[in-house]
């Protein structure tokens, strides 16, 4: 019933090489960002990291760049700016959504778009459009840097497939596509707080046929996932609203739906349908 | 009357500019030298033995002064309650623990991250124990939530609910069994649940304790709602006089009731600080409040209603189990008979009320917001629906039907309470005008007739507040545990200073009311003092004169009414005084603009510094008079106030998802003669949040062992200002003649008034598809499931 954190020590780092150095140099270290989940675990005590890495002074890391064929979020890009960046709005608007619909004003603030995706949340907003969107994540560790494809980022809950000493820098996001979109029903009702359910969906469309698309989950599953059956069953479709209809329907296909305080797993499996259609709906509209 | 009119008028809060900057003084910004700190070890059971405590690991820390269990602690007894029915709580665990978050032993150490990691050191040994949870099992009794003792605390059973007061009842029972027994008549009954909530006060619970071993004397600063109750209990239990204990409540940030309760923690902070001569704080946390603290509602039962096919209500009973929790607190048992008080609502209708008060290994239920009769409206208000329902009639006419009249008044109910006032009829129809219902309806039909899922709903109230009669709290509700006189009197100071202010002094203190805006407006009317010249103080047991505490909207209809007393008495004095100074007669001289003047000749004047100085001048006063220019009054009021209210909702259902979307929300309340619209405005909006929250989002849900799976906000979902629709508030106005402002209480009327409108609503939306009833919270899950169970 504590809110306050056991003792750690606290590194201001001046640059992502600096952060990188002293999460491998000290055994139990964790890098914050917005400090929106990290605070919150560490006061239950829930999580005791030695030492906390602020990379909030980093220079650098808080733009959103066009990188020609991608968009480049930085590791400190807020959700606020996410969702209100006109880049993003034109290219992945589903992304846009999703950092919209996260938390709260002050939440949106403060916490990183970047933070989100590497603390893993299963019922997290924009991990799933980043999913849809086939996203890389791009994570700078001890001997350089990678790319991780969004798809094996998402390990299980609150786990990611970042390594203890890497700082995720950035996250790209794929230009292209007809559209993508967002939705959710929130643990407050609407679209507020945590999702129920939500769903993201990305296409690409061409002379009134769906050529290609990504559809993924947040919130019913131990961790945020691809639908593939949907994915598969709207491709080659007319995308009419019959055909998203019968897509849906294989929303939860190979996912193991979780029950908790807010639906049973008959619920949420239900619910992955409606956003499911919600958001291809509105992705192709 | 003045010529700048302040009563009645909007009046920006007084107390913002310094709340909103973070310049107001809360208990946790005042700072002791030497101060420790905290930390509790709690009980992860709900109830289990304890078979052994070992404190040496986390005394031995450093840092640590002292580790306490209930050894060290007995001698004080348990937690003084106003209604000792039931067990009261030992300062820590005796023994037994007996719900989850109960406290074991306390830490004193340095600091509170010292304090929380030597309670992590504290092992506590336990032997688990079967937990009573579920309500119909604590009423079936056979398994005990105190071992050896019923669950069951007492049935309050309709009208022989006080002794005395209701020798002249007749006794409802036999009526209503023959209503049902007609066959022209329709019986239907509901059964439902009134969920348990926490109170969740943006500002948790906060002590520090300051022993000063020189003077002999404690200095308490609480977060609490009965500051003069808190420093007689604490005389009490260490043996000091009244005057040896100081407590201050400075700002507090919100209640609801929840700090309306003396708790162990003041008390150990206090001990502690006696044993080890330096100032102890407790500063609760959100988890330990959502365990600690007392909690609300917590009700389940059956509603049955008799009436003739054509809307005339012959009968109305409840049976149902109250949830009191572990132990007893303030109130505790005497909550469901604040619901008892009204159970018949706005109606005549012969009333039995039958309320189970059983036991639990749940955290103590107490008051909050409304406390009891916002059940009772529940219950009523949801049953009336559902008859109007049955018979087909409109939920707006069969209220209309079985109202008090207006010329009834004053009226005894059916439950033995005399209400003054009332204009039921007029309020309600003066709602459905403004809001439209008519043209509601026909929207509502529309969207129906296009397959979605709308819903209008109608709720009304009486709530019964600002108690007295003051001999009513010598009727079971007794101060006496704390060391205090049983009364539910209001008292203020009115005190003009040499330089023409005025100080404003109340034994109570708001949180979050706008207490200093409301009596400097009583006063500057009364006066003719402008408002900024005002200064009001509050919460502080040294200063201020005997005042009962904030709670059951009684503060502007009984301290508020004393504030106006002792300005009508300086107002007197100083009409003597100023005449004197004039060359007039006392009843020429008129009061405004900062001053006194002599009825016709405005330039015949004197300004409130002179009169005051005159009056600490006291060889310049009229032969014989006394000199200094201030009142104290106490107020005792005759009896309650009887405010009520309708209130009228639109909604939608997502049938895909059970999302439910409030579209609008009027509601048109009563409390009589106002103050200060804005802040009436203001707490109407706040209630109306609150019973949303019951109706929508909140819900404090246990597992079968007794743990709390929603103890942290995230999974206790609370309405924020974004999830909620602008409120359209109208009101009309209906004096009650039993204080001299003619005001009635407005804190808990939106609370009261709300949530089985919302219910009511939805039901209404859920209607087509032949849904009857559907519990709170009205989660989206909760509305789709029972959506799927009624489509099959
Ligand atoms: C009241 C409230 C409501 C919320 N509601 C929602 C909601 O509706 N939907 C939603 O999706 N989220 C919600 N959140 C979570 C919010 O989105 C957080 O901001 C986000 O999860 C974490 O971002 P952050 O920048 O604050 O990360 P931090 O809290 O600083 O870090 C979170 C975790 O990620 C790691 N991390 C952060 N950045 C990096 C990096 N660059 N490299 C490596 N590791 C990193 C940290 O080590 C830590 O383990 C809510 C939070 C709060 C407090």
């Amino acid at each position: 019933m504590t809110m306050y954190p056991r003792k750690f020590d606290y590194v201001a780092v001046g640059s992502v090489a600096e952060a990188v150095e002293a999460l491998r140099a000290t055994e139990g270290a964790k890098v914050m960002a917005g400090g929106m989940s990290l605070l919150p675990l560490m006061k239950m005590r829930l999580l005791s990291p030695t030492t906390v890495v602020d990379i909030g002074r980093v220079p650098g890391l808080d733009s959103i760049e066009d990188r020609g064929d991608h968009l480049a979020i930085g590791a400190l890009v807020r959700h606020a700016d996410t969702a209100a960046n006109e880049l993003v709005r034109t290219h992945a608007p589903a992304l846009a959504t999703a950092a919209s619909l996260t938390g709260d004003v002050q939440v949106r603030n403060r916490g990183t778009t970047c933070g989100s995706l590497a603390h893993a949340d299963l019922a997290a907003d924009q991990t799933a459009a980043v999913l849809a969107l086939g996203a890389t994540l791009v994570a700078q560790g001890p001997s350089g840097t990678r790319e991780i494809p969004a798809d094996e980022f998402f390990v299980d809950t609150l786990t990611s497939a970042l390594e203890p000493d890497e700082v995720l820098v950035e996250v790209r996001i794929p230009k292209g596509g007809t559209g993508s979109a967002y939705d959710k029903l929130g643990r407050r009702g609407g679209r507020s707080d945590y999702a129920v359910a939500g769903a993201a969906a990305w296409v690409e469309r061409s002379n009134g046929t769906v050529t290609a698309a990504r559809v993924a989950l947040t919130g019913v599953g131990t961790k945020p996932t691809r639908a593939r059956g949907v994915e598969e069953a709207i491709v080659g479709t007319d995308g009419s609203a019959s055909a998203i209809e019968a897509a849906a329907r294989r929303a939860v296909e190979g996912v193991t739906v979780l029950e908790d305080l807010y639906g049973s797993e008959e619920y949420k499996a239900h619910l992955a349908e409606v956003y499911v259609a919600r958001a291809l709906a509105a992705a192709l509209g | 009357m003045s010529t700048t009119s302040v009563l009645g008028g909007i009046v920006r809060r007084r107390e913002d500019p310094a709340l909103v900057r973070g310049k107001g003084r809360y208990v946790d910004d005042v700072k002791f030298p030497g101060e420790l700190a905290v930390a509790f070890v709690r009980s992860p059971f709900a109830h289990a033995r304890i078979t052994s405590i070992d404190t040496s690991a986390a005394a031995a820390m450093d840092g640590v002064h002292a580790v306490y269990t209930i050894d060290d602690v007995r001698h004080l007894g348990p937690v003084p309650a106003q209604v000792p029915i039931g067990t009261l709580r030992p300062l820590l665990a005796d023994g037994t623990v007996h719900h989850v978050g109960e406290a074991v032993a306390m830490v004193v150490a340095d600091d509170r991250y010292v304090a929380q990691d030597a309670a992590e050191l504290v092992v506590v040994d336990y032997d688990p124990l079967p937990a009573v949870v579920d309500l119909e099992e604590a009423l079936r009794d056979e398994v005990q939530a105190h071992e050896g003792k019923s669950n069951v605390l007492l049935t309050w059973h309709g009208q022989d609910w006080w002794p005395g007061v209701t020798d002249e009842l007749v006794d409802p029972k036999p009526q209503i069994e023959e209503a049902k027994a007609r066959e022209d008549t329709v019986v239907v009954s509901l059964r439902m649940t009134n969920q348990r909530l926490l109170p969740t006060m943006i500002e948790p619970r906060v002590t520090v304790a300051n022993w000063n071993g020189g003077y002999g004397a404690f200095e308490i600063w609480s977060a609490t709602q009965i500051p003069h109750a808190l420093a007689g209990a604490i005389g009490k239990i260490f043996g000091l006089p009244s005057n040896k204990v100081r407590v201050v409540a400075p700002e507090v940030g919100g209640g609801f009731g929840a700090k309306l309760n003396i708790y162990p923690e003041d008390i150990l902070c206090a001990f502690a600080s006696q044993q080890l001569e330096r100032p102890v704080r407790f500063v609760e946390t959100r988890r330990e409040a959502a365990v600690a603290t007392i909690q609300g509602r917590g009700w389940v039962g059956t509603a049955t209603l008799v009436g003739t096919r054509d809307g005339k209500i012959l009968g109305y009973e409840l049976e149902a189990i109250c949830d009191m929790g572990a132990y007893s607190h303030n109130f505790t048992v005497a909550i469901p008979a604040l619901g008892l008080f009204v159970a018949p609502g706005q109606y005549d209708i012969p009333t039995h009320y039958e309320l189970h008060c059983v036991v639990t290994n749940l955290p103590t239920t107490d008051a909050y917001r409304g406390a009891g009769r916002p059940e009772a409206a529940y219950y009523l208000e949801r049953i009336i629906d559902h008859y109007a329902r049955t018979i087909g009639m409109d939920p707006a006419e069969v209220r209309k039907r079985n109202f008090w009249p207006p010329d009834a008044f004053p009226v005894t109910t059916s439950v033995g309470l005399t209400m003054d006032s009332g204009d039921y009829a007029r309020n309600l129809d003066a709602l459905l005008e403004w809001a439209d219902y008519e043209g509601m309806k026909r929207r509502r039909d529309e969207a129906r007739a296009e397959g979605r899922l709308v819903g209008v709903g109608l709720g009304t109230y009486v709530e019964v507040c600002g108690f007295g009669p003051s001999a009513l709290a010598g009727l079971g509700f007794s101060w006496s545990e704390y060391g205090m006189p049983s009364a539910f009197n209001g008292s203020g100071v009115v005190r003009v200073n040499p330089d023409g202010t005025c100080t404003v002094i109340i034994g109570t203190g708001p949180s979050g009311q706008g207490h200093e805006t409301t009596w400097s407006q009583i006063v500057a009317e009364e006066l003719g003092i402008e408002l900024d010249a005002i200064e009001v103080l509050h919460g502080d047991t040294a200063e201020s004169p005997f005042g009962v505490g904030t709670f059951g909207s009684r503060s502007l209809a009984v301290d508020g009414t004393a504030a106006f007393e002792a300005a009508s008495r300086v107002r007197a004095k100083a009409a003597k005084i100023a005449a004197h100074l004039l060359e007039a007669a006392p009843e020429d001289i008129r009061f405004a603009d900062g001053g006194a003047h002599v009825a016709g000749s405005p330039d015949k004047a004197v300004t409130w510094g002179e009169i005051a100085t005159s009056a600490y001048q006291p060889h310049t006063l009229p032969e014989g008079m006394e000199g200094g220019l201030e009142a104290t009054a106490v107020f005792s009021p005759p009896n309650a106030t009887w405010p009520f209210g309708a209130h009228l909702a639109m909604v939608e259902v997502d049938p895909d998802t059970g999302n439910v979307e409030i579209l609008e929300y009027w509601a048109m309340d009563d409390c009589g003669n106002v103050v200060n619209p804005m802040i009436v405005a203001g707490q109407i909006h706040g209630g109306i949040a609150q019973g949303i929250g019951q109706a929508m989002f909140e819900h404090a849900v246990y597992d079968e062992d007794g743990n709390l799976l929603s103890a942290a906000l995230m999974d206790y979902p609370m309405p924020t200002a974004g999830d909620l629709p602008s409120f359209k508030l109208n009101r009309t106005t209906t004096p009650t003649d039993v204080n001299p402002l003619g005001v009635k209480g407005i804190g808990e009327a939106g609370t009261i008034g709300s949530a089985q409108t919302i219910v009511n609503a939805v039901v209404d939306a859920l209607a087509p598809l032949g849904i009857e009833h559907v519990d709170m919270p009205l989660r989206p899950r909760a509305v789709w499931e029972a959506i799927q169970k009624a489509r099959g």
